[in-house]
Order: structure tokens, then C-alpha cells, then sequence
């Protein structure tokens, strides 16, 4: 079943089902119903970076260097895991600028030059060919491996005329349907959504067929992992395969290759394309950042084995290599596995050429040609002409010729070299895009004439160390290039650059082309300032992270027609597609008409943008030039643009700032408004407790007056009795009044203090004499125990002596009468001294112990047990002991007696005279 | 003012770790002629810390509870 028919038949099927995958693509992504919106889709088509070279060349590779193949799947990964600053900084610059390719990219980044964009082109173009040799080779060998079936190498290229090569017709069909998919609409925008779907269905493909190729070697033709490795290491020369430092030539190419082809993941045409333009959403980099490098350890999880399989099955057959994929399979007549293979390796060859070709194509029609055709008069620039299909035209044309490029170097070069060793070349020219981009996203400083220097350089240096030798061991410069050096100059050698010697050709270019293309970028960009078209993209690239940044609009000044603008976008968009996009810009700025938009700086720049989608930011920026009278702006007016930009910053960060500590504030204001609303209801709770205080003793007088008054024949006893509560109620006004005046006084700080050298001692001794008529009505006895002689304090005699009465008088009133016992305690420390009078009355509850020290508030239930005193003793007291820097508190159990204690530092000199 | 500057300090650290294991001279610690179960220890240690890599990087990044945080402090 391995007949040409067949296996061209099962080809143009598969075609035709990722065409149809295609197409379902673009039809549901015109509906708005995205079907590459998906993280996993992006990280499948990030996986085009595997291509023929990986499905078939890494056998090949390991066959030879063993592990050697790894570092280009290393290198992608490490940078995969800087994917979360480098690839979102590239997204987002390249979505705020409709970034088109990378050239596009670099150009943008540069002030926009087209000089740049198209030496960029040239060089991508220059150093992808031989990549896409690459594929053509491989497809071509593996289909002439296929219907030679069961020979297991193919029969040598005769050299024969062009149209009797495979490889030819089979550029033409690649070219064919790299037209359908990337160029088949009519708008000619940078998104391909049917073509990534395409692609994300070819890497499921490739990694199954090659994971099948890899069981089956495994499991099929040896028995497991295990017993594969084994005999492999029995034999010595196979044994070394499995170590890095014998089987590849150092660790320098080692480290070499992991740089190379971190840079490719970043820098290739195609890598750029899929990663950067085609991304749906920067929510997407999150999965991909894993998944990706997941991906590639599967794929590559079975090379070793199968490299080792076939050295031992086919050892001394002079089997190639970079065919074991294939011929594994073959030589076990597992016809429809080989089948499975040869489509996988079309799914890899494919998605390769069809994403790179579109990305060269755009590059060569946005960067390259374009400005060349607006720069001739003859294109007649200010006819009204619609210019869409041109812009395909040239696009389907670039397909055509880069992939007839790439058959030329095929036919020139290809046979010399092993899979790996062409795909170096190119991997090695798009590394020198790498000082140019990343320096151009991460330093203000770089400037045009720099990145031209530093490509001009690097390129220089790659072509003379690997693309020229290249040609000459395929015979087509002569082979004393190579061992004499150019015009026999030793120093000259290419791959002994300036005697260097000792690192393998692609460290040696790696080496050379980057000494040159970063030493030119930093000097030649360190000779002259920035312009000011240099200044104003720097900070859309450099700042592309930062959420406030100047948009371009801010960077524009002039005047233009809105007419004009929309008249040139749709001779590049199509005038349908142009109408709508201003239709819409119209609505977004509250304008039902757009013939009524005014051409102010954010039009020209929406129009910009749009242009920029089409042909490349450099192209668009000189067709809106052509039709908007610009005022071009000096470099200090961009730096003034940038400076207020940055000081809007500034201002918001102060701004953010300062909203922040309003919100503290307020909280603090809420908390303060809060005690005082508590103030006041305390306040309305005391007017309440006092007209409830002073209603008390003024009921009973009124009361017993009443009665003296209306009835005179009350007997004379009677008469003295209601006088005298009459005098003791009044007497307990005038003393609420008094303590109530006290109180406000001491809380208002209206309070006179009379403060001296006090001897506590005598206060207490003095206050038990002003109380002792009271103890001895009640027969309550009193102990004292004072200390010997205490240091003088500083305070208010009469206060405290105030204070001690107080809780004496409290005292006694809550003690048995004639078995009560009073003791009154000085104790003098080292810092304070200490007064406590304790009773052996009824004590006081627990939960009555804080609200005593309340105003108005007193021990024991109120409705029960009529109240005694004022209910201010001890607050007031409390207030006292306070403002002379003392504690007054309540020890007791209910049932053992109460002590109420106070302690006054003894170092107070500060009290009482500030309040 | 960066989302997830967290994550993006963590997947460097993990780019600074992947440099060291992939390199010399951590790798040629492994490399020589041995087996692990019954793998050549180069390619055992290669495919180990590869995996071991990718599930690190897996982790960083699809941390959901972080992610809240990060998105509100951002």
C-alpha cells in the first residue's frame, strides 16, 4: 500500500482536512466565535517551532551526538519560563502598534524606518531559506524513501533537469496552499485564525505519529525501555552516545546551541507570528509557558531510543540516519505506521513552511516591497485606487518566491549537510535580531543608525562564517575557502575566524556574530541622541508594561482631512472594510455620522493603526504623512510630551496616594464623630440620672411641706419630725448640687487645686476623726494601721482627705451595725503609697464592680434596695486620685467584705500643675 | 503597579535554577557512562530535571489563591 498513488492520494487528503480545519477557523472567527481562543491551542501552535527537523532530524542528530540534540529544546524552555516578561512585553508593544512581523517590530521601534524593516527582510529571508530547504529535503527524501519501499535507501538524486525533481512540485504545492491558507481573503490584515487552528491539529499529529514510531521501536522491536538501553550500552561505541561531553563536541557547543535556539523560540519569522501577532488574549502566555515546554519533552522523550534502535538494527546497512523515523518501521513491514509517519512528517514540514512563509511574505510585502512601489512616482499615489489586491498580489508572489528560494538552496547546498546542520545556519542569522529587539525593548538609548550597524554586522559575520561555507562544501565556492581562509589569508579562515580555534562552526559564528552586532548597536546608538521620532517609539516599547504610558496620538501635530484619511484606508483595506472601521471609531466617540469626524490627532493615529494592521508601521506611517499635513515636532517638544507623561504619572501616584490617606482620615473622622455621638448620650444619660437625683429629695420636702401647710393641727412631735427630714433632704440637695458642681468642675479642668507637700499619714488620721461620730452612732469599730513615716507627696489636702472620707463614710454605711469592722491601711513602697479601707459588710458583685466607679451608679440592686448617698462619692473620688496620677480600684467577694484601695506615685511632681 | 510581579520573580528564579541544571558543570556530574534504573544516567537526569522544571514553571503560574491577591494588590 506504499505506492506512489497511495501515499500522494493519503497527502492530499490530509491537506485537504487541515484546509478544511482552516476554513471552519476563519469562518467562525468572522462569526466572532473564536475557536483558537484557547490556551491550549496556542501552546499547540507555538509548537510549529518543532519541524521536520526535530521529527526527523534529532534522530539523526543523536545517532551522531547522542544527548547533543537536546539543547535546542532546552533553550526554549528556559526562556519559556522569562515568557511571563519578554513575550508579554513583545504581545502587548505589538498589539498597541498593530505590529505586523518582526521586521515590522524593529522597525516600529526605531522610529519607524523603512531602511531598517526591509534590512531586517532581507536577512530573515536570507537566513530562513535554508530552513525551508530544509523541509523540501525532507519531505522530498521521506516520500522517495516511501515508494522505494521495501528498499530502505533511496535511490541518489540523479541531478537530473527540474522537472523531473519531486522536491520541485513539491515547493510548487506547498506554495499553493500556503496561498490558500494565509492569503485566500481579500483582507489583508495580520491575523490568521484558520491557520493557527490548522497548525495546533498538525502538532497533534506529528507528536502522536512520532510518540507511535517511539512505542513501537521500544516496545515492539525491543522489549521495553530498559532492555533498548542495555544493549545499547554493551556496546562501548554506542555507550558513549549517552553522555554529553563524548558524544557532542564540549559543553561550549553545548551552551551554544541552548542560547541559539532560546533566541529562535523568540526571533524566528514564524515563532513571532504564531506567539506575538496571531495571540488572542495575553491570558493565553500563562498555560502556553508550560504546556509549551511540556510538548516539547513528549516529542522528544523517544528520540534516544529510537536513534540507538536504529544504529544497532541497521549497523553497517549505511541507513541514514535522519530516516530511522521511517525506515524503523519499514524494515518491520509495519506499512500502515510508516504511512502514520510520513504524515506526521508532512503535518511538520507543512505547518513549518506555511506559518514561516506567510510571516516572510508579510515581511517582504509590508517592508519591502511597499515602500519601494510608494516611493515610485509612477504607482500614481493620490489616484483613488484600491489597492487591497495589490497588496495580496505581492503577498502570494513573496510565497511563491521564497519558497522557489528555498528549492534553489535545496538544489545549490542541500545535499551536504544533515538536517541539524541547516537549520543552525538559519537559527543562527535570526539570533542577530536578538540585540536589536531586546535592547530596543529594555534601553531608551538605542537608536536607528545602531540597529542598522549592529544587523549589518552580525549579518555580515554569520553570512562569511557558516552561509558561505555552506556553499562552498556543496562545491559552489571553492573548497579553499574553507581550509585557506578568502584569498588564501589564513586569519581569514571562516570557521577560524582571526585564529580562533577550538569551538565548533556555529560557537565560532555565535561567537564572532554577536562580538560584532552588539559592539556596533551600543556604539554606533551611543554616537548621537535619539531623535525625536526615536525618543517617542522608545517609550512605547520600553514603557509597553506600564499602564500609564503617552498613546501615540499625544506624539502627532498637524492638521488633515477626515475625508482623505478614509479614502487612503480603503485603498489598502478595502473601501467597505475602511467605511466600517470609522463607522465604528465614530460610534465609540458618540458620533452617529463619521462624516462628521474631526481629523484631529486620535483620528490620524486610529487611521495609522489601521494602515499599520495592513502594510507594516513604516509604510503606514509614510502613507499618512503623504496625506496629512504634518507638523513634525522637535526632539525637546517629544521630550516635553514624554516629561508630562511621566509627570501625569507622578500625579496619579500622588494623586493615588493622597485618596489613600482621605480614606484614613475619614476613617478617623467616622471613629471621632462616633465618641462624641457616645459623649453625648452619655451627657443625656447624666441630665437624666441628676433631675432623677435632685427629683428625689425634692418630692420629700415638697411632700412634708404639703402636709405642714394644709393641715395645722398636726401634733408637735409630728411637726419636728417632718421639719427635720425636711432639713436632712434639703441638706442632700445642697450636697448633690455641691458634688455635682465638684464633678463639673474636675471633668471641665475648671477645678482649684491646692497643691503642696502633703503627709498622707495625718490625712488619713484627720479624715478617721472628721468620721468618727459616724462609726460610733453605728458602733462600727476601726482599726487603723498606718506606717511608720511616709515620704511626703505632692498634693491637695483637702482632696484627699476628701477621697478618704469618702470611702470611709461608704464604709459604714455598708457594715453591720455594732459588729462592723473598719480597717484602714498606709502602706508605703518604693514608687508609690498606698491607702486601702476595708470593711466586712456584704461585699460587692462582681459585675457591680466596674459600674460603681459610674456616675449615679451604686452597688446592689436598685430595685430593691433604696439607694444610699449620692451616687458621685466615688467617681469623684476616682477623679481626684487620677489627676494626681493614682489608681483607685475595688477589691472584694460577695459576702467577705470589700477593700477599696488607692496608690499615689510618690514621684508626681508633674501631676496636678498640668492638666 | 506590574500584575504579577510575584509570578514573574518566581519564573526567574526558576530560569536562574534551569540555567545551572542544563549547564556545565552541574550537568557533567552526570555525565558518564552509568545507568539509573536502567537508563543512562545523562538522559535520566536530562528528562528528570526537564519534567521536574515544567512542573515547577506549572505551579508558579496557575496558582490560583496568589493570583487573587495579586490581581487586587495590582
Amino acid at each position: 500500500m506504499l505506492q506512489g498513488p497511495v501515499v500522494i492520494a493519503v497527502s492530499f487528503l490530509y491537506l485537504a482536512l487541515l484546509f478544511a480545519v482552516a476554513y471552519w477557523g476563519d469562518k467562525r472567527a468572522d462569526a466572532g466565535r473564536s475557536i483558537i481562543s484557547n490556551p491550549t491551542i496556542y501552546a499547540l501552535s507555538m509548537a510549529v517551532y518543532c519541524t521536520t527537523w526535530t521529527y526527523y532530524g534529532s534522530v539523526g542528530r543523536a545517532a551522531v551526538t547522542g544527548v547533543g540534540f537536546l539543547p535546542i529544546y532546552l533553550g526554549p524552555t528556559l526562556v519559556m519560563t522569562l515568557g511571563g516578561f519578554l513575550l508579554l512585553k513583545m504581545i502587548r508593544t505589538a498589539k498597541a502598534n498593530r505590529i505586523t512581523s518582526i521586521a515590522d517590530f524593529i522597525a516600529s521601534r526605531y522610529g519607524k524606518s523603512q531602511l531598517l524593516g526591509g534590512l531586517v527582510t532581507v536577512i530573515a529571508v536570507i537566513g530562513i531559506v535554508p530552513y525551508i530547504a530544509l523541509q523540501l529535503k525532507a519531505v522530498a527524501s521521506s516520500y522517495d524513501l516511501i515508494v522505494g519501499y521495501p528498499a530502505l535507501i533511496a535511490p541518489a538524486e540523479s541531478g537530473s533537469s527540474i522537472f523531473a525533481d519531486t522536491t520541485f512540485y513539491i515547493a510548487l504545492i506547498l506554495a499553493t496552499f500556503t496561498i490558500l491558507f494565509g492569503t485566500r481573503h481579500l483582507d489583508a490584515t495580520e491575523r490568521h485564525e484558520g491557520m493557527v487552528a490548522a497548525v495546533a491539529l498538525e502538532s497533534v499529529v506529528k507528536l502522536m505519529a512520532f510518540g507511535a514510531v517511539g512505542l513501537f521501536v521500544t516496545f515492539g522491536l525491543y522489549g521495553g525501555i530498559g532492555d533498548l538501553f542495555a544493549r545499547a550500552m554493551s556496546d562501548p561505541q554506542l555507550a558513549k552516545l549517552t553522555a554529553v561531553a563524548s558524544g557532542s563536541r564540549s559543553y561550549a557547543t553545548w551552551f551554544s546551541l541552548t542560547l541559539l535556539a532560546g533566541l529562535a523560540i523568540l526571533f524566528l519569522p514564524r515563532q513571532f507570528q504564531v506567539t506575538v501577532v496571531e495571540n488572542v488574549s495575553e491570558a493565553q502566555l500563562k498555560r502556553a509557558i508550560w504546556l509549551f515546554p511540556l510538548y516539547l519533552l513528549l516529542i522528544n522523550l523517544f528520540v534516544l531510543p529510537i536513534a540507538l534502535g536504529g544504529l544497532m538494527r541497521f549497523a553497517g546497512q549505511g541507513v541514514d540516519a535522519d530516516t530511522f523515523v521511517l525506515t524503523l518501521p519499514m524494515s518491520a513491514q509495519q506499512e500502515l505506521l510508516a504511512l502514520l509517519v510520513f504524515v506526521g512528517g508532512l503535518s511538520a514540514a507543512t505547518g513549518m513552511v506555511i506559518v514561516e512563509t506567510i510571516a516572510l511574505s508579510t515581511m517582504v510585502c509590508n517592508d519591502l516591497v511597499m515602500p519601494l512601489l510608494l516611493r515610485t512616482k509612477t504607482l500614481a499615489l493620490h489616484t483613488e485606487r484600491d489597492l487591497s489586491g495589490l497588496l495580496l498580489s505581492i503577498r502570494r508572489g513573496a510565497i511563491v518566491l521564497i519558497l522557489l528560494l528555498g528549492y534553489l538552496y535545496f538544489r545549490l547546498a542541500g545535499d551536504a549537510y544533515a538536517l541539524v546542520g541547516i537549520g543552525l545556519i538559519s537559527f543562527s542569522a535570526v539570533a542577530q535580531f536578538a540585540p536589536a529587539m531586546i535592547g530596543g525593548m529594555y534601553w531608551r538609548g538605542g537608536t536607528r543608525n545602531g540597529a542598522l550597524a549592529g544587523l549589518l554586522a552580525g549579518f555580515a559575520v554569520w553570512a562569511y562564517t557558516l552561509l558561505l561555507p555552506s556553499f562552498s562544501k556543496s562545491g559552489w565556492l571553492p573548497a579553499s575557502f574553507i581550509s585557506d581562509g578568502l584569498f588564501g589569508i589564513t586569519l581569514l579562515k571562516p570557521h577560524q575566524l582571526f585564529g580562533l580555534a577550538g569551538l565548533d562552526d556555529i560557537s565560532h559564528c555565535l561567537f564572532w556574530s554577536f562580538a560584532a552586532n552588539i559592539g556596533a548597536y551600543v556604539v554606533v546608538s551611543l554616537l548621537r541622541a535619539p531623535t525625536a521620532a526615536e525618543a517617542s517609539q522608545a517609550t512605547q516599547f520600553v514603557d509597553a508594561l506600564k499602564t500609564t504610558r503617552p498613546v501615540g496620538s499625544a506624539l502627532w501635530r498637524g492638521s488633515a482631512d477626515a475625508a482623505d484619511l478614509v479614502a487612503l484606508v480603503g485603498r489598502f483595506l478595502g473601501p467597505v472594510r475602511a467605511e466600517t472601521a470609522f463607522a465604528s471609531y465614530a460610534r465609540r466617540h458618540g458620533l452617529a455620522d463619521p462624516s462628521k469626524l474631526e481629523a484631529d490627532a486620535d483620528l490620524v493615529h486610529y487611521a495609522e493603526m489601521l494602515l499599520a494592521g495592513a502594510i507594516g508601521s513604516a509604510s503606514a506611517r509614510a502613507m499618512v504623512a503623504s496625506v496629512a499635513k504634518e507638523e513634525p515636532l522637535s526632539l525637546p517638544e517629544v521630550m516635553n510630551i514624554l516629561d508630562e507623561a511621566s509627570q501625569l504619572r507622578s500625579y496619579s501616584r500622588e494623586l493615588e496616594r493622597k485618596s489613600r490617606e482621605l480614606e484614613a482620615a475619614t476613617g478617623e473622622l467616622k471613629a471621632a464623630n462616633e465618641q462624641l455621638l457616645e459623649v453625648d448620650r452619655l451627657k443625656d444619660d447624666f441630665m437624666a440620672s441628676v433631675s432623677h437625683e435632685l427629683r428625689t429629695p425634692l418630692t420629700s420636702i415638697r411632700a412634708f411641706s404639703e402636709i405642714l401647710r394644709d393641715d395645722p393641727k398636726t401634733a408637735l412631735p409630728e411637726r419636728e419630725r417632718f421639719l427635720g427630714i425636711i432639713v436632712s433632704e434639703t441638706e442632700r440637695l445642697t450636697r448633690l448640687v455641691n458634688q455635682i458642681l465638684d464633678m463639673a468642675k474636675i471633668e471641665s479642668g475648671n477645678a482649684e487645686w491646692l497643691v503642696e507637700d502633703v503627709d498622707l499619714n495625718s490625712v488619713v488620721e484627720q479624715s478617721m476623726a472628721a468620721t468618727s461620730q459616724l462609726f460610733r452612732d453605728k458602733g462600727v469599730a476601726l482599726s487603723l494601721d498606718l506606717a511608720s513615716s511616709v515620704p511626703l507627696i505632692r498634693g491637695d489636702r483637702d482632696r484627699l482627705m476628701q477621697v478618704v472620707i469618702n470611702l470611709l463614710s461608704n464604709a459604714v454605711k455598708f457594715v453591720p451595725p455594732n459588729d462592723g469592722r473598719v480597717t484602714v491601711r498606709l502602706m508605703a513602697d518604693n514608687d508609690s503609697l498606698r491607702v486601702s479601707v476595708t470593711d466586712n459588710g456584704p461585699g460587692i458583685r462582681l459585675e457591680d464592680q466596674a459600674v460603681i466607679f459610674d456616675r449615679f451608679r451604686q452597688g446592689g440592686d436598685a430595685m430593691t434596695s433604696k439607694p444610699t448617698g449620692t451616687g458621685l462619692g466615688l467617681p469623684i473620688s476616682r477623679k481626684i486620685v487620677e489627676y494626681f496620677g493614682g489608681k483607685l480600684w475595688v477589691e472584694s467577694e460577695p459576702g467577705q467584705g470589700a477593700s477599696f484601695i488607692f496608690s499615689l506615685p510618690l514621684n508626681n511632681n508633674e501631676n496636678g500643675t498640668n492638666e | 503597579m506590574q500584575k504579577s510581579t510575584l509570578t514573574g520573580q518566581r519564573l526567574v528564579a526558576v530560569f536562574l535554577v534551569g540555567c545551572i541544571l542544563f549547564n556545565y558543570p552541574v550537568l557533567s556530574l552526570f555525565d558518564r557512562v552509568a545507568t539509573l534504573f536502567d537508563l543512562p544516567l545523562v538522559f535520566a537526569y536530562l528528562f528528570g530535571a526537564w519534567g521536574g522544571l515544567i512542573l515547577l514553571m506549572a505551579w508558579v503560574v496557575e496558582r490560583r489563591s496568589d493570583q487573587r491577591t495579586e490581581r487586587s494588590g495590582g
